[in-house]
């Protein structure tokens, strides 16, 4: 009896603390706006798990950051061996780097299958345009994020990947040359350009990537989230107020979201502990050697990540008309908003042109990430020309493919399947 | 709202519950692991930090050399006759006597506080806040007063240390100065922070 | 319509056709296993013996190598530790830099890692493949890596080779002289056999060296995916049920 009283006052004390905190600071309100009182369409499939992964290796990626950013050393005559410091004389620094790196490569895998989720489902259609919007800004920041990382291990593709992405500014008409020197702090990238990008790196894009990561779910949470059906949940409602087809967020998305987690993390480790280069895709071989000024490696390639857009760079024969395409193809998915005119949101209820016209793609998009990879050869160049061809025209004839498209009509509530 | 819990079995759902978060939070602990461990001395520092040796045969007796080890100041001091006759004769003023604290390796836990008698080895941190005691051999110095009969005296608080490294009683040092593991190799030759050996 | 789905077809099967007319570099296989520490032993004396004088390991520390592969200190003192006084120190080499750059007109390059930027079939491709060249700087080439400033040094061991050249046509007509093979010239100290394993387990230590950690990793990699199959089973059940009360 006495035990029961021990626990009943324990918990009447947290309640009382609880409420201590409540009076003075939101941390109530903002658990049930967000979370329990979150109502999530209850027909979620497997795609829409990568909006949390994506949470859980930027969190993974900041935590390992931290840990490494205690035993790199920012100078270009410290920071190869310090990299190798970590890897070997570190206890369990290889492990917090192989996370680092392959974190690095996941957080582009959840990132792009996140993207084409929004694709599939008309993810960006209105209300929910400033959440592609702001999505988009994150895919930026990470892309300033990884590049800017990668020149820290100082091997020869940080060296050489860097030199060709800053030269590229280079191809803006009169200020490009100051530009690309204003960008390095120096005549070549050195030293000077290490310290800036490590700087980049370990926080003001990170800082900028938090925010922006705040705001997208802030605006997601505002207008509320879609669903495989594309039907808005909101325009069917009980008694209670809450969407006839909403379910809290907290407990039953947290439990789904963990049985995710848990699928990622295992695939995660199998490469961390099995394969940490991923057969020179994760880690290139070339990187480990040491930057050197004066020698070029025979082949360099970007990380597979930046492999479509570097495609369609060399796809065009001339540097500021490649430089030009090269943003366009990033331009072309902030305004995908504007340009679907379908009436219906979802590939679901969407006609063959629309199914087609994203499996061409999205295949040429995987397509252009495996020619960016190879050597510029005559017949890469060619099909590189022809996929980037295929990649713009979905952007460019969506406002008239869309339009023409037949599409099947869209029911009331979403669609379940009990399991 | 699509959700309904009439039928809820109750004992299961929490013994899922439980049982989830237990597991989860072993994970978390299990990964936290090696990132704290992260932080113990890489191979680079236990490299630096190894054991260095120190040549004493041209220490004149009476005199003291200075070595860095671990980043700290060890005093190899080479006592005379007269030093150690007055060892027995402050055992009433110090401390710790006998020795009988943990600030020295079994070796050297007796009354002159080190392995051979004249040779002594002691980390020069003052065990009050750590700043560098002077060794001060001079007997019954003004500063010090008629009772000095030399020893180490700790210039930040006031502490007075004998020639075997025993804190005077009342000072603000509480313990004696440490006396690191160490070695002779040979008559001339001191090993200091060898560990291996007791 | 049609014309999309002709390019959809081309574009799923254009990554195999062109695969398959890549480059046909011809690259032995190492087939070493740094599971197998007996070899690596052997390894770490062969590269002390023959490859250190001139290549560094400055990653590499010998107390950490005598404890990965089981060799005890006074062992280590004896038999590999000719470079260093203490056995923490790292593999560097004697030769000063300047002398290096005047002798091979550079510093030659460091083998911590040499493993992972040219992988184990270069090297050990590499090392089986000098040739006797007259006209080479130190009187020796090596098809792998042609006009190469380093001399063949385990030369005595195998005994010199010369290679074979033969005229071949490629693709557009153009004659060139490839060669095809060597033909042994002086016997060395070790039959073929024994050279072969003398080069794998030098390679294996390479590997080894490379990446220190790699047994350890994957035998952890084992008992974490295991863990997280059961953390995996359990939230699965924990999800089901909940996903009970929806409808």
């Amino acid at each position: 009896m006495a035990q029961v009283g021990v626990i009943d006052r324990l918990s009447q004390s947290l309640k009382s603390i609880g409420y201590w905190v409540d009076v003075r600071f939101p941390i109530g309100k903002m658990w049930r706006e967000h979370m329990a009182e979150y109502y999530a369409p209850k027909n979620f499939n497997f795609w829409y798990y990568f909006g949390s992964l994506a949470l859980v290796v930027l969190v993974l990626q900041i935590v390992t950051g931290i840990f490494l950013t205690m035993n790199y050393k920012p100078s270009a005559a410290d920071a190869f061996a310090s990299v190798e410091y970590i890897m070997r004389d570190v206890p369990w620094g290889w492990l917090i780097r192989y996370m680092h790196a392959v974190g690095a490569s996941f957080f582009f895998i959840t990132v792009y299958l996140h993207m084409f989720r929004g694709l599939m489902y008309g993810s960006y259609r209105r209300p929910r345009e400033l959440v592609w919007i702001l999505g988009m800004f994150i895919y930026l920041a990470l892309m300033a994020e990884a590049f800017m990382g990668y020149l820290l291990p100082w091997g020869q593709m940080s060296y050489w990947g860097a030199q060709v992405i800053v030269s590229l500014f280079g191809a803006i008409p009169v200020i490009g040359d100051g530009l690309s020197e204003w960008i390095r702090g120096d005549y070549y990238i050195s030293d000077i350009t290490l310290n800036r990008f490590f700087s980049f790196h370990v926080i003001a894009v990170p800082l900028i990537l938090l925010a922006l990561v705040v705001m997208h779910i802030l605006a997601l949470h505002e207008v509320g989230s879609l669903n495989p059906d594309g039907v808005e949940i909101k325009k069917k409602k009980g008694p209670d107020g809450i969407p006839l087809d909403g379910i809290p967020f907290h407990p039953y998305y947290t439990v789904k979201d963990i049985v995710g987690v848990a699928v990622f993390a295992m695939a995660f480790c199998a490469i961390v502990f099995f394969a940490p280069e991923f057969f020179g895709m994760f880690l290139e071989h070339a990187n480990f050697e040491p930057a050197d000024p004066l020698k070029t490696p025979d082949h360099i390639a970007p990380v597979w990540y930046f492999t479509p857009f570097y495609a369609i760079l060399r796809a065009i024969p001339n540097k500021l008309g490649g430089v030009v395409l090269m943003g366009m193809a990033i331009v072309m998915l902030f305004l995908l908003p504007w340009l679907d005119r379908s009436p219906v949101r979802s590939i679901r209820y969407k006609g063959l042109i629309f199914k087609i016209a994203l499996t061409i793609f999205a295949i040429s998009f995987v397509m252009l990430g495996y020619l960016g990879l190879q050597p510029a050869t005559p017949t890469f160049v060619m099909f590189a020309r022809v996929c980037t061809f295929l990649y713009f025209g979905f952007f460019i004839f969506m406002p008239f493919y869309s339009r023409w498209d037949k599409t099947k009509p869209v029911p009331d509530r979403v669609t379940f399947h009990h399991e | 709202m699509s959700v309904t819990s009439d039928d809820l079995d109750h004992g299961r759902r929490h013994f899922l519950t439980l049982a989830t978060s237990l597991a989860g939070g072993v994970g978390v602990v299990a990964t936290a692991i090696p990132f704290l461990s992260s932080f113990r001395p890489s191979a680079r520092a236990r490299a630096l930090g190894a054991p260095v040796e120190v040549d004493i045969s041209k220490l004149e007796p009476g005199a003291l050399i200075k070595v860095e080890w671990r980043g700290q100041p060890v005093y190899v001091l080479s006592r005379t006759e007269e030093a150690l006759a007055t060892l027995a004769t402050l055992e009433a003023t110090v401390r710790d006597p006998l020795s009988e604290q943990a600030q020295q390796p079994g070796y050297a836990q007796n009354q002159h506080r080190s392995m051979r008698p004249e040779i002594f080895v002691m980390i020069g941190v003052c065990t009050h806040l750590g700043c560098a005691p002077a060794f001060r051999p001079d007997v019954a110095p003004v500063d010090l007063g008629p009772d000095w009969l030399g020893g180490f005296f700790c210039p930040c608080h006031g502490s007075k240390f004998d020639l075997a490294g025993r804190v005077y009683d009342g000072m603000p040092a509480q313990l004696n100065l440490t006396v690191p593991p160490h070695r002779f190799l040979n008559d001339s030759t001191l090993l200091i922070g060898d560990e291996g050996l007791g | 319509m049609n014309r999309l789905a002709w390019f959809l077809i081309f574009a799923l099967a254009a990554p195999g056709v062109l695969a398959s007319g890549g480059e046909g570099g011809l690259m032995l296989s190492a087939h070493n296993d740094v599971g197998n520490i007996s070899s690596l032993q052997r390894g770490a004396r062969n590269f002390v013996n023959y490859c250190l004088g001139c290549h560094s390991a400055k990653f590499v520390r010998y107390n950490r190598v005598a404890r990965d592969l089981g060799i005890t200190e006074s062992d280590l003192a004896e038999n590999l530790m000719w470079t260093a006084e203490k056995p923490h120190e790292t593999m560097q080499v004697a030769m000063p830099a300047a002398d290096s750059t005047r002798w091979f007109g550079r510093v030659p390059p460091d083998m911590s890692l040499i493993a992972r930027s040219r992988g184990v079939d270069w090297l050990y491709t590499y090392l089986k493949s000098f040739y006797v060249d007259e006209g080479a700087t130190f009187g020796s080439n090596n098809i792998v890596l042609p006009g190469l400033t380093m001399p063949n040094v385990l030369w005595q061991l195998e005994g010199t080779k010369e290679a074979i050249v033969e005229e071949t046509v490629d693709h557009d007509g153009n004659k060139h002289d490839t060669i095809v093979g060597f033909r042994a010239l002086t016997a060395g100290t070790m039959s073929e056999e024994e050279f072969d394993h003398f080069v794998t387990d030098l390679v294996n230590f390479l590997d080894y060296m490379g990446e220190p950690m790699q047994l350890k990793r994957q035998s952890l990699g084992i008992r974490v995916i295991a863990y997280l199959l059961v953390f995996f089973l359990l939230a699965l059940a924990l999800k089901k049920e909940f996903w009970k009360d929806v409808h």
